[in-house]
């Protein structure tokens, strides 16, 4: 019934063929995966993929899903704290898990702004944290980038945004990405040579095209985030929109008091290059301090200057970088003296 | 008059279906043996078309047929002034997106694929991308016609000396304004099927607002006898003028499915709809206003250059339009207007919500905002003292037959608190006023006849159903609704004992479609027609009967009775078949013709109307300095509509309105790749449009100054309430952080590029700072109605 009205329904941007596979265990995925090698893509929600096989921008012969598999699905708390995300668990289910929203209020910030409710009800913590990179020369139809001439990440030599250079610049578009660092996360990959884990920080690289240090055939099962220990946490997200946008910029910070003054600080900020960038310079001028009004702004200043966004998302280039500032310090405020609303 | 029907809150006749997904959209129809179509577009902004080869499409299993430009060389347009577009294009490429050849295939993987097996060969030509460009670099030519190079259309109007009235002036003032060009973005994408009998009977189902025209351009461009061609509008899903001309798929298909025999379905993509768009015209703009000390006017001078894309549209009626209705909503003695459309090589601009008069309305209240302020006089005040009156002429020869403008400035000024908010609130906090008004329905049809504008056709039935024919289209406004409420008012039944037959070239007489707010003053007017004359037929049979006299009957709730002894009475269905029985089948028509415009001369074919709907509206904003984000928090908005048939589906439209005037105002934007002419963002997710989240709360007061001209004293309701809302953003933001941006969309870079220049010493205003200098022609020079032949004198 279904695949009849599919074939004769409603005329659209048509998905190119390919085979979908549905595994029930994480064995079963990774032997298909490494059967089709790179014609094989792991599918979770969707919501970001197909609209990209629609546009031709990923053309996998293979799907395979990870919906079925069941240890993509849990929430583990462990016994002293700390929990373990299955990588399928939906963004819906994150928020409406009131635990997390308490321990980790960047991440339901985060999640809670991400895309608009179906996406959430689809989309799931391990897609977001994998989300292709994105650029306005990039996100467009089969048609539009052949009109432009195609570039650099697929099918091209050279990048628009930069014509000069040898790389991509296609933006990190993932809310969950920044604030994974920030909070300290460890991704689990299961991968047909064994299992193995790695910092959220050291999962993304500056390269728009192989933007993940992760292999085609790795899985990402799983993200646990460490024991809550006196890490406060928020998240800012600049799009145009108050739902649908992509991020233009998202500033994830956590800090950590100790008697009146910052311990330990991590301010990450994503969607202004390839990878989330986490703002040293800016934790320094916080860490050992108070958080007083010309401490923040200077921190602010720091991330302000340790970035440059391009023009290749939504708003000015120079708007997305004075915002990063405004951004920082509206966080910063936010953890220390929280609004009375 | 206390009515049954009209003025209630119902629901449409067609809510159930349109809920529970039983309505049959155009992509939704199935026929036996269907193809499918696709069409391969120009990525080129302007080329010649040097060789097409199709055979390797041709040969691909499952293809049908194969179209290029040759097999449809007919230029079509929906003006008969600028008949200027191919349903495929025969020598040259004007804009990147421009239909080159189509497919028709057993499905639309095959399309798709043959698409890519044709192979054309381009020599790209210079692309001219902006209205500068088009004008400047003469020795490119985009099109071969038009009153200049690149030039579409000039026009210059002179109505009384308005060096005479600047003369009597004791302040005078001059902006610049630049309104950004936006598309509709209805939620169902353009699509069509085709059908082509063995009878040599050509049908085409539509996702279109204006069949009627559809329907000429099809016999023109395929060449059969209009009466062998039906075209059927499908139920649509949101056109706001982009689907009111004929358009190049509609043409296409029904070639292919002459060419192959079987039916032919396309149904565009969202990003084809960009490119096919016919979307608001971006308007620079330059306004002169001439006034005493008190504010009152005494002349007035509007230059418009309209970047028109690269065909005519309706441009030619565009061009006018942003000169026409300024003269609606205040007394001004002497006017002049000098317009100017330019072809550019980007998707064709058309006509949205509002045609033409969203942009010089914009320019027109910031206008007044900023001389109130220059004179220290209230905004409102200053408008207020100078409504037009009704009845009355305007100095263009525009009547007035109605005018409840006041009372919808009063509702809004005193709902809103605006006097105590008005430069009161803190910084950051503003309120914004404007007022606005529109048409009900363009006073002359689009090709010149002598017909009416609108036919209704009513039969009634032995069982007392009653079915209404009419050739005009719902594109969800209600239009279908309006009918039942109306044709149910006269006859004394309810709306859902009425079938509505609409938007059917075969079945239904002709209305010239769902554009220029025109539907329920003209179908409206057609239906109480005909079932006046039903009535009579009715009231005669039943009057015999009851031995009543007949002008002593009454009609309501399904029944026909004595006035005076309501006991005494038929059933509406006994009514009927003593009436069939009587007269013979019961059936009846009515027509509308608008009243013909008090003075005729050159270009007085654009703003006539049977009446003008006003609409008054406060905007309330919070200013984020630091961001820019413009946050608008409550509109409250009043709209004279003359009379509400049904006060719900006023209300929908004023809603609607707001939404879009909000998108417009904030961030809706057309733009391109410079040099390229690449639409930017030619996707839902990336042509910003605003969410729900961004609807602020919306407060509507309709006023009912009825209209001697309209059903029930009816006018428009579908347009008129956009207007106002973008130049009342705007001067909500210069009243929350005191910077003019006198060019929209308002965006978040835009206000901090104001507050930063403000910093600076500047003035904060961001906009356009010049206008083209053109050799304008000498003005058309129009001696004003008789009460204009005075100006008022200067103060002493």
């Amino acid at each position: 019934m279904s695949r009849r009205v599919l074939h004769d329904g409603g005329a659209m941007l048509r998905l190119p063929p390919f085979r979908y596979f549905a595994p029930r265990s994480l064995d079963e995925a990774l032997r298909i995966l490494s059967d089709h090698g790179s014609e094989a893509q792991i599918v979770a929600g969707g919501t970001d993929l197909y609209p990209k096989m629609k546009r031709r921008q990923i053309e996998p012969r293979v799907l395979v899903s990870v919906r079925r598999i069941p240890e993509l699905s849990r929430i583990v708390w462990a016994t002293h704290g700390g929990v373990t995300l299955g990588a399928g668990v939906t963004l819906a289910r994150v928020l409406a898990c009131e635990d997390l929203a308490i321990a980790y209020p960047a991440l339901a910030r985060a999640c809670a702004v991400i895309a608009h409710p179906p996406i959430r009800s689809m989309g799931t913590i391990g897609g977001n944290l994998c989300i292709d990179t994105r650029c306005t020369y990039y996100d467009q139809t089969f048609f539009w980038r052949e009109a432009l001439g195609f570039c650099l990440k697929k099918g091209g030599a050279i990048c628009p945004v930069a014509p000069g250079g040898t790389r991509c610049w296609a933006v990190s578009s993932s809310d969950g990405a920044p604030v994974m660092i920030a909070l300290g996360a460890v991704l689990h990959l299961i991968g047909p040579h064994g299992e193995r884990t790695i910092a959220a920080e050291e999962f993304y690289r500056d390269d728009g095209i192989q933007y993940l240090a992760k292999a085609p055939e790795e899985v990402l099962v799983e993200v646990t985030l460490p024991r809550e220990d006196g890490w406060k946490s928020t998240y800012w997200k600049l799009r145009r929109r108050g739902a649908i946008d992509f991020p233009v910029l998202g500033v994830a910070v956590a800090v950590r008091m100790e008697s009146g003054r910052c311990r330990d600080a991590r301010i990450v900020l994503g969607a202004v290059g390839s990878c989330p960038k986490r703002i040293r310079e800016a934790e320094n001028i916080l860490e050992g301090n108070r958080l007083e009004p010309d401490v923040i702004e200077g921190a602010a200043h720091a991330v302000s200057r340790a970035i440059r966004p391009l023009d290749n998302a939504d708003f000015l280039h120079l708007y997305r970088k004075r915002m990063a500032s405004v951004f920082t310090q509206r966080a910063l405020r936010e953890l220390t003296d929280p609004p009375p609303r | 008059m206390a009515f049954e029907i009209i003025g209630k809150p119902l629901p449409k006749i067609d809510a159930l279906p349109k809920c529970t997904g039983e309505t049959r959209y155009a992509d939704d129809l199935q026929l036996p043996r269907m193809l499918y179509a696709k069409i391969l577009r120009s990525p080129h902004a302007h080329a010649r078309i040097r060789r097409i080869e199709v055979s390797r499409a041709r040969a691909l299993p499952g293809v049908h047929a194969v179209l290029t430009g040759c097999d449809l060389p007919t230029r079509f347009g929906i003006l008969p002034v600028s008949q200027d577009e191919e349903a495929l294009c025969v020598e040259k490429v004007r804009f990147v997106g421009d239909p080159v050849a189509a497919v028709a295939a057993t499905d639309e993987w095959i399309a798709e694929e043959a698409l890519r097996l044709i192979e054309v060969e381009y020599e790209p030509l210079p692309a001219l991308l902006t209205l500068e460009e088009a004008l400047r670099e003469s020795s490119v030519r985009i099109h071969d016609y038009g009153d200049g190079p690149n030039i579409h259309k000039m026009v210059s109007l002179e109505f009384g000396d308005v060096e005479e009235g600047f003369a009597q002036a004791d302040y005078v003032r001059e902006d610049i304004f630049f309104y950004a060009g936006s598309t509709h973005l209805p939620l169902e994408q353009h699509a069509a099927v085709a059908h082509y009998g063995p009878d040599g009977k050509l049908t085409l189902w539509s996702s279109t607002q204006t069949p009627h025209y559809v329907h000429r351009a099809l016999a023109k461009v395929l060449g059969l006898p209009p009466s062998h061609i039906r075209v059927i509008a499908t139920p649509v899903g949101g056109g706001f003028g982009g689907k009111s001309e004929p358009f190049s798929h509609e043409i296409v298909v029904a070639k292919l499915a002459m060419l192959t025999g079987r039916p032919v379905k396309i149904t565009l993509t969202r990003e084809e709809v960009f490119y096919v768009h016919r979307g608001r015209h971006p308007v620079l703009m330059w306004i002169r206003t001439g006034v005493r000390r008190d504010g009152t006017i005494t002349a007035m001078h509007v230059r418009s250059f309209l970047d028109g894309g690269a065909y005519g549209s309706y441009g030619v009626a565009t061009t006018y339009y942003t000169g026409a209705l300024q003269t609606v909503t205040y007394k001004i003695p002497r006017y002049k207007f000098e317009g100017v459309r330019v072809f550019t090589n980007k998707p064709p601009c058309g006509p949205k919500r509002g045609h033409g008069t969203p942009q010089p309305r914009f320019a027109l209240e910031v206008h007044l905002d900023k001389i109130a302020e220059d004179l220290g006089l209230d905004p409102v005040e200053m408008r207020r003292r100078q409504i037009v009156e009704a009845p009355s002429l305007t100095v263009n020869w525009l009547r007035i037959s109605s005018c409840g403008l006041r009372a919808c400035i009063d509702r809004v000024v005193e709902a809103s608190g605006f006097r105590e908010k008005f430069r009161r609130l803190p910084f950051g906090q503003g309120v914004g006023f404007a007022c606005s008004a529109y048409l009900s329905g363009a006073g002359l049809p689009i090709y010149w006849n002598d017909m009416p504008h609108s036919g209704v056709h009513i039969k009634i039935d032995r069982g007392g159903g009653v079915t209404v024919f009419c050739g005009s289209t719902d594109i969800g406004q209600g239009s279908d609704s309006i009918l039942a409420y109306i044709v149910a008012e006269v006859l004394g039944i309810l709306p859902q004992d009425i079938r509505v037959v609409t938007a059917d070239t075969d079945l239904t007489p002709v209305d010239l479609g769902s554009y220029s707010s025109r539907v329920t003053v003209m179908t409206g007017n057609a239906a109480v027609e005909a079932a006046e004359k039903l009535r009579r037929l009715l009231f005669r049979a039943a009057a015999e009967r009851l031995d009543v006299p007949e002008e002593q009957l009454m009609a309501r709730a399904r029944r026909i009775f004595d006035r005076a002894d309501p006991q005494r009475g038929l059933d509406f269905a006994e009514a009927a078949q003593l009436a069939e029985a009587r007269f013979g089948t019961l059936g009846a028509v009515g027509s509308y013709k608008p009243p013909q415009s008090p003075r005729r001369y050159k270009g007085a074919g654009v703003g006539p109307s049977p009446s003008y709907s006003y609409s008054a509206c406060v905007v309330q904003v919070d200013v984020d300095p630091e961001t820019g984000f413009v946050r608008v928090e409550k509109v409250w908005i009043a709209h004279d509509v003359g009379r509400a048939i049904n006060p719900r589906l006023v209300e929908g439209q004023i809603h609607g309105s707001v939404y879009m005037g909000l998108g417009e105002a904030l961030m809706e934007e057309q733009t391109f790749r410079s040099r390229l002419g690449l639409h930017k963002a030619p996707s839902m997710l990336d042509y910003k449009s605003p969410t729900p989240l961004e609807m602020p709360e919306v407060e509507c007061f309709l006023i009912e100054a009825e209209d001697p001209n309209g059903p029930f004293g009816a006018k428009e309701a579908g347009q008129g309430p956009l207007l106002p809302i973008p130049p009342a953003v705007a001067n909500a933001v210069y009243d929350a952080v005191g910077v003019r941006i006198d060019e929209l969309p308002i965006t978040p870079e835009k206000v901090l590029r104001g507050l930063n220049d403000k910093a600076r010493g500047g003035s904060g205003r961001v906009g356009p700072k010049s206008i083209p200098s053109l050799a304008w022609p000498e003005p058309i020079r129009v001696e004003p109605p008789p009460e204009w032949r005075d100006v008022p004198t200067r103060s002493s």
